[in-house]
């Protein structure tokens, strides 16, 4: 039997054995032989109306399945349009394959009809790109990309194939396996440092664990679990680690950093010994870096050997994998845990009780008010609906930090935002891409009105799949993060922040054949919500919340994290 | 002081471009660079000076080893390694200065690689600095023309390659069957 067949069939039977069932794109000239491949192969191709939004709910797709996620843009300006999508993966180590088409291997360089060089754009925001100048290195160049995708610290990689090798025949046999030489991960973990990195966390007398997206990118929840309970330490997740213990742990704090939790601030500047996992001590984070933790030692767990050191300089680091490192520190622990339990056990209690004093001394409250719709109000309300179990996808702002402070997540894959980047317009396709790959679940699409205005062209892929995303509008009538820092550091001197001509949700959702919805008193919030997560289709719910609300607390930048700024300054400056 | 990394990359298009990326997305410069063949052609040796403190060039040398192409990216700065460096010089000679330049040139070991009525053009290899005298001597006897091959180094140790093992590739059935027609149609 004759195995003759075209670089596009080529791709896709490659795309097949990695267990790719749905891509994300827009065609166009160059990939015309690709979609031609496509129209009878058993890949599900969703049409997206941006190609920056099929890299978004790509991440959106890969987030929710902790699987890859698969983009695909025609050459040119499909490809340089992927590239916030790009970098947005690449600061938040989310494994995703983008497929791009050039120009006619013969016409590259020629400044050919919509070429780009997008090997040479894309260098700097992919973990790794290719371009591939040659059919038979198709299904081998495939399974690379994936496996450098997923493997290690995850992130994108873009593979760059000429029009004229998806139309060319080859052979094709199945590659069984890749040869990397160069590429190393290390995931065991030194057993030496493990042995004292136990040592060192059974001699603290305040612990403090900060983990971060790396728990959840190497499915570490469980192993994580064990591991605070054992040593019994506070533990806060950083923005992209929400939901790698449960929120509704006794030893979880909340989030720390800029607008974290006064409690997990303190904890964080008062600990003795700062177990970082799976983070990378992020300015947000750290504040003024020369002042953070600084009674700690520090242990870091990175998979990255670049990130140990690249910040903080750790007293012990470990390159490994969080889940095996973590398996293997709790097994340590075990076996070292010391005779002296009452002893330990006291200054433990000691510090328990310090933080729950920090808790109770300003804990994190919902504003709720009866005049008005707070957005703290609104994004509390949404999670007492989710009740720690709906997706909830966050574009990026203000009402992004309120729900991470005050959105409960009991499992890994239900917070997908867009943190080191912080691209705003993220919030809708990576929805589109998590309900896609989690059809079973609830979805909320938390946007500011500022991200939804640069979102509201994949209205239309919500509606022609029906994917029944509950879309929550905060919208407070401007971009109000950059409004909050003009607010407080600018002299309250606003400009180019208000976002006047909001369109008529109700007209807006009806346009693309669905319900909507415009609320502004607080007695409508709870019916409102709860009419959308009951909708069986998408739903539209602009929420008119108060104009003026800040997110508290806050770290100014160049503070040290415990130098908060807990609630509004009164008065507000008047603009010179 | 600078300082020199030495590279084993894999000899693929684009290799040279991320190495170089590490540095100059972080705005460092790069004082000299080589790159040539080894004796395996697949692979490459690259020997990069830079002048960067200890604690930057330890953080670009991890994100160089963090390359697929990079086989190794070790730091030669405080490991025992012979640095070399070339230079080519044309020098204008009249008549009385000829038998003195050739004096000085078989004092820094420079080699005459062409003569001609104008002058000669000379060939010297050594450490950077030896070749910064040889030419400020040449430069007192008139115009030169100064072409540098920039440093390469070996190192003295040998230090274990490691390198990653072949890895099996996933081999997933399909999600459901080919249709007659229309999946995406």
């Amino acid at each position: 039997m004759s195995n003759l067949m075209s670089g596009a069939r080529m791709l896709l039977e490659c795309l097949a054995r990695e267990g790719v069932d749905c891509i994300f794109g827009i065609p166009g000239g160059v990939t015309l032989p690709l979609y031609d491949a496509l129209y009878d192969y058993p890949i599900r191709h969703i049409l997206v109306r941006h190609e920056e939004n099929a890299a978004f709910a790509a991440q959106g797709y890969a987030r929710a399945t902790g699987g890859v996620g698969v983009c695909c843009a025609t050459s040119g300006p499909g490809a340089t349009n992927l590239v916030t999508g790009l970098v947005n993966a690449i600061m938040d180590s989310v494994p995703i394959v983008a497929l791009t088409g050039q120009v006619h291997s013969k016409l590259i360089g020629s400044d050919a009809f919509q070429e780009a060089d997008t090997f040479g754009i894309t260098r700097s925001c992919t973990k790794h790109n290719y371009l591939v100048k040659n059919i038979n290195d198709l299904p081998q160049v495939i399974h690379e990309a994936f496996y450098i995708a997923a493997t290690g610290r995850p992130g994108p990689v873009l593979v760059d194939i000429p029009k004229d090798i998806f139309q060319s025949q080859a052979h094709y046999a199945p590659v069984s396996s890749i040869h990397l030489p160069g590429y190393k991960v290390y995931t065991e973990g030194h057993t030496g440092q493990i042995r004292r990195a136990a040592q060192m966390m059974w001699d603290a007398q305040r612990p403090f664990v900060y983990a971060g997206g790396g728990i959840i990118a190497s499915g570490a929840s469980d192993e994580l679990r064990e591991f605070v309970e054992l040593l019994d330490a506070p533990a806060v997740c950083t923005l992209m680690g929400l939901g790698a213990l449960p929120s509704s742990h006794p030893n979880f704090i909340s989030m720390p950093g800029m607008h974290g939790s006064y409690a997990a601030n303190m904890g964080m500047s008062h600990c003795d010994l700062l177990i970082a996992l799976g983070v990378r001590f992020d300015d947000r984070v750290t504040g003024r870096l020369s002042a953070f933790a600084p009674h700690a030692k520090v242990i870091h767990v990175d998979i990255d050997p670049s990130e140990i050191g690249k910040n903080r300089t750790p007293d012990l680091p470990i390159v490994g994998d969080a889940k095996r490192v973590l398996r293997r520190i709790v097994k340590v622990l075990r076996e070292l845990q010391p005779q002296e339990g009452q002893r330990r056990a006291a200054a433990r209690a000691a510090w328990w009780n310090q933080i729950h004093v920090w808790q109770q001394e300003h804990p994190l409250v919902p504003a709720v008010s009866s005049s008005e719709i707070k957005p703290q109000h609104l994004v509390a309300e949404i999670d007492r609906i989710s009740d720690g179990r709906a997706i909830v996808v966050s574009d990026v702002g203000q009402h992004e930090m309120w729900a991470a402070q005050f959105i409960r997540f009991n499992t890994p894959g239900l917070w997908i935002c867009s943190g080191g980047l912080g691209s705003m317009g993220f919030g809708l396709p990576a929805a589109v891409g998590a309900q896609f790959a989690r059809p079973d679940k609830l979805v909320f699409a938390l946007l500011g009105d500022g991200g939804f205005q640069m979102s509201i062209p994949e209205l239309s892929t919500v509606s022609s799949h029906g994917l029944p995303i509950k879309i929550i509008v905060v919208n407070n009538g401007c971009l109000g993060m950059v409004r909050q820092w003009q607010e407080l550091f600018y002299n309250n001197r606003l400009c180019g922040v208000e976002l006047e001509c909001f369109p008529d949700a109700e007209k807006l959702a009806a346009a693309y054949g669905f319900n909507g919805r415009t609320i502004q008193r607080p007695e409508e919030l709870s019916p409102a919500l709860e009419q959308a997560a009951r909708a069986p289709g998408p739903f539209l719910l602009n929420v008119k919340v108060s104009p003026h609300e800040n997110v508290y607390p806050m770290v100014p930048v160049g503070a040290a994290i415990d130098e908060m700024v807990l609630e509004d300054p009164h008065p507000v400056p008047v603009p010179k | 002081m600078l300082q020199v990394i030495s590279l084993l990359v894999e000899n693929k298009p684009g290799a040279l471009m991320r190495i170089t990326g590490v540095l100059s997305c972080r705005g460092y410069n790069i004082e000299s660079l080589t790159v040539a063949r080894t004796l395996d052609p697949t692979l490459s040796r690259m020997t990069i000076v830079v002048d960067l403190d200890a604690n930057l060039r330890s953080q670009v040398i991890k994100q160089m080893n963090k390359l697929v192409n990079v086989l190794q990216a070790s730091d030669l700065t405080e490991t025992p390694a012979v640095t070399r460096e070339m230079v080519l010089l044309r020098v204008r000679a009249q008549l009385p200065t000829r038998s003195a330049i050739l004096k000085e040139a078989e004092i820094f070991g420079a080699r005459v690689v062409d003569s001609s009525v104008e002058g000669f053009a000379l060939e010297a290899t050594g450490a950077p600095e030896k070749l910064d005298e040889f030419i400020d001597v040449m430069r007192s006897y008139g115009d030169i023309e100064v072409t540098r091959s920039g440093m390469v180094a070996v190192s003295l140790e040998a230090k274990r390659l490691r390198l990653a093992p072949p890895i099996p590739t996933k081999n997933d059935a399909l999600k459901s069957q080919p249709l007659n027609g229309v999946i995406n149609g």
